[in-house]
């Protein structure tokens, strides 16, 4: 057979089991060899974009900005700037004589329509070339304007994704810090690393709310750009999706000494382990205070409740699921630790889990989580991913919109736990949305006509 | 025409998509061909996702992945392994590579590149042909891309010789059922024709039991090659600019070149089946003549509900021009026509198909955003928009019916199997059009009608 990956390739490869763990990560996109990953304004926006009441203007050729038109299901309960895309679409005599002019007159333009509470500058991969002064055009509207104008150094070749979640976290970093903390409560928290994808950080928040926690900031899903500037006074940040916000986090504690912790909202068992840790946190920062032993109270009984009407629900798509096989390939890592344990509790079996840029611990942990056997990939792209979707005769693949026609070509079931999803995920209810989901592609009759299925019908 | 056009400067919610895309698009219509961004890797992958989510089918764009030290010091090595790692995993005829902004910026000379690796891998075996287009986005939209990518294949494909009789047909970008369609058409006339490019397999294909790494179908490079051997062309595209596949046809080869309007509506259809009864030297064939009959019946039986209709019409220019020659045949006034494209062509393409139908020509405006067609809208009083999926939310904020046509159809399923062309495809619509107009009225209605 010929080899599935190109030789450049094969190292960001491993099956579990057959040789001590090792893995190439974190690298450039070989040439050719049709990736899966965006760029690092990509990985920008899907931090920043969820800010509903900022101005997101792309400042670059068309593409960049028509692409990522609404695209992804960060909902917001007020404003929706961030469902607009502003571009300035820059044309040949701006590529030649630079666009900081336009940037500057689009921006006062849009300002002056839109009213927004800070603008956030994207630069694309031939503002990075052509040279134009973002700092200086951000500066200069910021004192025209009286509103923080950003800019967020995201062209696309700096990079993957990741370099692009540090340019939105750097960006962010200038809005914290600049609002009053005065009337915040001892028992707070940020919420990092959620984008409220079908109303999820709504989910989360009624939670914190039921254990007696104030929320500050919404970092970003359904954020604000006031609450952001307070975000310093919180007591503790809660980092969801750590590849993306992390480096905010880290930001935060040596700049305010606010800690962190690294959760995870998928999945019973993660969802109920992050409520906990939260509980658990202000116990050891308040051991003597009765407030603190009442959230735990609180957790403790939300939590039960949580899972005891869950429980039962879950039970019939274990039954129907169980002994099946998943694939996984998503965006960061963290998310696919999450989905393992998920399709273990449903008694499925991973058998592919792979992202576009996972770190080597990242790798490393799910090698440690997963069955022998289990095909760990980087990076990988539609060919690599259709060979192991074959060998290892897989029911359900998960992935985004790129990976969908992968799997359906091949006569595989498929659930999108992408950020343009449409059924929350995360949270306890979001772990019957996700069985459900999983069941209904997997059940479905219409596989019973794919040629190639030992079942099929033909013709 | 009246309105000036409202001048912003930053564009909001853009109605065009960037050169490139259009150029991978018209590539994967020719067979065995891998379409490959010379570019960093971000334009691919959105690009795909942007076209996945029409088709939902597969499609692969390579990439030469540039990273910032090759935007510095050119992306010719980064090319080169491109190409070979494609040629190798996906051992296609043909790979046809675009550029991008950001290879055009910095310079970099493809043409130049793919001379030397030519040169590199001359005798090695099995290496696909390479053809090459610039499309810089800063300079047009994706309809520039898809017409750079075919006019460059011809230009760089295609070899003369005796002439074979085929004829030549260029629809330019319609629908995998468009394309479908027209080969039918062309097949009932019994025209041996070559047409360029060919989506209706690649972008449309059935449920395998083998994945295949570049679908089936697509124009036969052969068959490109022979393009040059034809005795005319017939090209789509009423506001396409001169130097098109077909003019490049008649220039190199002295090829016949029949230019036309998408056929949409009756009459422009008609000048398309007048033409192929005079290249065939055959009759319309009763298919296409029953087709017609019961479309003239369709449009009397539903004239009530479209007349004085005031309808937006937005999307690619040739689009709309062919959805203004339909709907104005139908009664319906086209009240405001806009495109993001810039030929300068729009508004005397759209008199010249209406001109006798319509009491008053609408406004024309090239160069449009969504931003700008929603403020003229509200006081336009429009009772329909047609055009592709991304008018949605101005269809939700007016209240009106969105007729879908054309590319992107991101909230449907199906949209590469929506007919616009021929009698058959004007039917379809015509029918979509009164039903969603009806659907309005019964849905308004306090009575609830249950017969309409
Ligand atoms: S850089 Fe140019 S080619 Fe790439 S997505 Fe943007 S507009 Fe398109
Ligand atoms: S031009 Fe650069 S920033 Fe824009 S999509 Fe392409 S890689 Fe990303």
């Amino acid at each position: 057979m010929e080899a599935i990956a190109l030789p450049d390739r094969q190292n960001h490869i491993h099956r579990k089991g057959e040789q001590p763990f090792a893995i190439r990560c974190n690298a450039d996109s070989l040439a050719g060899a049709v990736s899966q990953r965006a760029c690092v304004f990509c990985g920008s926006r899907v931090v920043l974009y969820p800010i509903a009441d900022a101005l997101h203007l792309v400042h670059g050729p068309i593409g960049c900005a028509v692409y990522t038109w609404d695209i992804r299901g960060a909902l917001s309960s007020g404003p929706a700037l961030h469902r607009l895309s502003f571009s300035t679409d820059l044309q040949e005599m701006d590529v030649i004589f630079g666009g900081e002019k336009k940037l500057r007159r689009a921006l006062l333009e849009l300002i002056d329509r839109h009213g927004p509470r800070a603008a956030f500058v994207y630069s694309t991969c031939i503002v990075g070339i052509i040279g134009d002064d973002l700092d200086a055009v951000c500066r200069r509207v910021e004192e025209e304007t009286g509103i923080p104008v950003i800019p967020v150094k995201s062209e696309g070749f700096k990079g993957n994704k990741r370099a692009g979640y540090q340019a939105a976290c750097d960006a962010m970093a200038r809005l914290i810090g600049t609002g009053a903390t005065g009337d915040i409560s001892r028992f707070s928290l940020n919420i990092l690393g959620d984008f409220n994808l079908a109303g999820e950080i709504w989910m989360i928040r009624d939670y914190y709310r039921e254990m007696g926690l104030e929320v500050v900031a919404n970092i970003t899903g359904d954020g604000r750009v006031d609450a952001i500037r307070r975000a310093h006074g919180a007591a503790l940040n809660v980092v969801q999706c750590s590849g993306s916000t992390m480096q905010l986090a880290d930001m935060m504690e040596e700049r305010y000494s606010i800690p962190s912790l690294r959760v995870s909202y998928f999945g019973i068992e993660d969802m109920s382990e992050a409520l906990y840790d939260i509980a658990r946190f202000f116990m050891n920062k308040y051991p003597d205070d009765p407030e603190a032993r009442a959230i735990m109270e609180r957790t403790r009984e939300l939590v039960r409740r949580e899972v005891e009407g869950l429980l039962p629900k879950l039970e019939k798509y274990r039954q129907a699921l169980s002994g099946k096989k998943a694939a996984i390939y998503v965006g960061g890592s963290f998310k696919a630790f999450s989905l393992v344990k998920a399709f273990r509790l449903v008694d499925m079996e991973v058998v592919l889990v792979g992202s576009q840029t996972g770190t080597a611990e990242d790798y490393a942990e799910l090698a440690a989580i997963t069955d022998p056997g289990t095909i760990i990939v980087d990076d990988a792209n539609p060919l690599e991913l259709t060979s192991f979707l074959k060998e290892k005769g897989v029911d359900v693949f998960v992935g985004g919109v790129k990976e969908r026609p992968i799997a359906y070509k091949l006569g595989i079931g498929f659930c999108d736990h992408n950020h343009e999803r449409k059924e929350a995920l995360a949270g306890f209810a979001g772990m019957l949305n996700f069985a459900r989901e999983v069941y209904s592609s997997v059940m479905s009759p219409v596989w019973r006509f794919v040629p190639g299925r030992a079942d099929a019908a033909s013709l | 025409m009246g309105k000036k056009k409202p001048d912003f400067i930053s564009t909001t919610n853009a109605c065009k998509l960037c050169r490139p895309l259009g150029a991978c698009l018209a590539f994967k219509g020719m067979e065995g061909t891998v379409p490959y961004l010379h570019g960093s890797q971000g334009c691919a992958t959105y690009m795909r996702r942007y076209i996945i989510s029409h088709y939902n089918e597969p499609i692969d764009i390579a990439s030469s992945s540039l990273s910032e030290k090759h935007a510095v010091y050119g992306g010719g090595p980064n090319l080169k392994l491109g190409l070979t790692n494609v040629a190798e995993k996906y051992r296609p005829q043909m790979i046809g590579i675009a550029t991008t902004c950001l290879t055009e910026t910095i310079g970099d000379d493809v043409a130049m590149y793919l001379q030397e690796y030519r040169r590199d891998t001359e005798g090695s075996v099995g290496l696909p042909d390479l053809v090459h287009v610039a499309t810089p986005s800063y300079a047009g939209s994706h309809m520039e891309g898809f017409h750079g990518a075919v006019c460059a294949v011809i230009r760089q494909r295609t070899e003369g010789g005796p002439c074979t009789g085929t004829v030549n047909l260029l629809p330019g970008f319609v629908s995998s059922a468009d394309y479908r369609h027209l080969q039918e058409i062309m097949d009932g006339f019994a025209l041996d024709r070559i047409m360029l490019p060919d989506l209706s397999e690649t972008m449309d294909g059935p449920a395998l039991r083998e994945y295949r790494k570049i679908p089936a179908g697509g124009t036969p490079l052969a068959r490109i090659r022979a393009m040059g051997r034809s005795r005319a062309t017939i090209e789509f595209g009423r506001t396409m600019a001169d130097g098109s596949g077909g003019a490049i046809l008649a220039e190199k080869f002295g090829i016949d070149n029949h230019r036309l309007g998408l056929p949409m509506g009756i009459r422009e259809s008609d000048r398309f089946f007048h033409l192929l009864a005079e290249l065939s030297g055959r009759p319309v064939p009763a298919v296409f003549r029953g087709e017609r009959g019961r479309l003239v019946d369709a449009y009397v039986d539903g004239h009530k509900y479209l007349f004085g209709k005031r309808a937006i019409i937005y999307g690619e220019e040739d689009l709309v021009v062919g959805l203004c020659a339909f709907l104005a045949e139908t009664g319906v006034r086209p009240v405001l026509c806009a495109s993001g494209g810039t030929s300068g062509r729009l508004a005397a393409s759209i008199a010249a198909v209406t001109g006798d139908l319509l009491p008053e020509q609408p406004q024309v405006h090239e160069g449009m955003d969504f931003f700008e067609i929603s403020e003229l809208a509200q006081e336009l009083a429009p009772d329909l928009i047609v055009g592709h999926s991304k008018g949605y939310p101005l269809a939700r904020k007016l209240g009106i019916p969105l007729i879908r046509v054309g590319f992107p159809i991101h909230d449907r399923v199906g949209g590469q199997r929506i007919l616009h062309l021929g009698y058959r495809g004007t039917q379809q619509l015509f029918d979509t059009i009164a039903n969603a107009l009806i659907a309005k009225k019964q849905a308004d209605s306090p009575v609830g009608y249950a017969y309409m």
